[in-house]
């Protein structure tokens, strides 16, 4: 799949980002990046930041569109 | 003793598990290896667990963890993240830091890597 609906779906998790980018590593359409920077982030753990970012991607995750996964996540702005 | 009651004993009684796909020996994919050598660097006693040799594994886990992906690395029990957070974490020294306080200062003296199987023992 193109980053397109990906990042749709990030932008409503995190409609306060200051920071939201979408990468396709291969160019497979199926190898990830996503940089997410939101002040909803803030004082979360790495751990909790991620979960956030996976429970946005988790209809592409459980059906196999997204293959790998990189994720960069931070609660500044 | 179910897949899921194995996985728990891992987590619960090791000071570094690391779940990937393949051994420390053959890793079978690139993530779970950036995961092995940042814990490598930092001195990390790992037990590792292959989730390759059955599905059910890899379910059970992340049954467990709340966490989709592999590799997965918990420390006395409690999960740290997944490749990325776990580099992230090295290169900014907070996982020598984050050992040294759940394991002690000595905790590099031991550097032990070992494997345990968790199918075909059932």
């Amino acid at each position: 799949m193109s980053t397109d609906p990906l990042r749709t779906l990030l932008e409503s998790a995190f409609p306060d980002a200051t920071e939201l980018d979408v990468i396709d590593r291969t160019g497979g359409g199926d190898h990830f990046q996503v940089v997410v920077t939101a002040p909803s982030l803030a004082g979360l753990s790495l751990v909790e930041q991620h979960r956030r970012v996976y429970e946005a991607l988790s209809t592409p995750l459980a059906d196999g569109t997204i293959h790998e996964l990189r994720i960069k996540t931070k609660g500044a702005t | 003793m179910s897949y899921s009651e194995k996985i728990r004993e891992v987590i619960d009684g090791s000071d570094v598990a690391l779940f990937m796909k393949g051994t420390p020996a053959f890793v079978m994919c690139g993530n779970s290896d950036r995961a092995l050598q940042a814990l490598r660097r930092a001195g990390a006693p790992v037990t590792a667990v292959d989730v390759l040799p059955d599905p059910a594994i890899r379910q059970e886990l992340t049954a467990i963890s709340g966490w989709p992906t592999i590799p997965q690395v918990f420390v006395k029990g409690e999960l740290v993240g997944g490749a990325d957070i776990v580099e992230e974490l090295e290169q900014s020294g907070e996982l020598e830091r984050t050992l040294r306080e759940r394991l002690g200062d000595d905790y590099g003296d031991a550097r032990s890597e070992q494997t345990v199987a968790l199918a075909g023992q059932a």
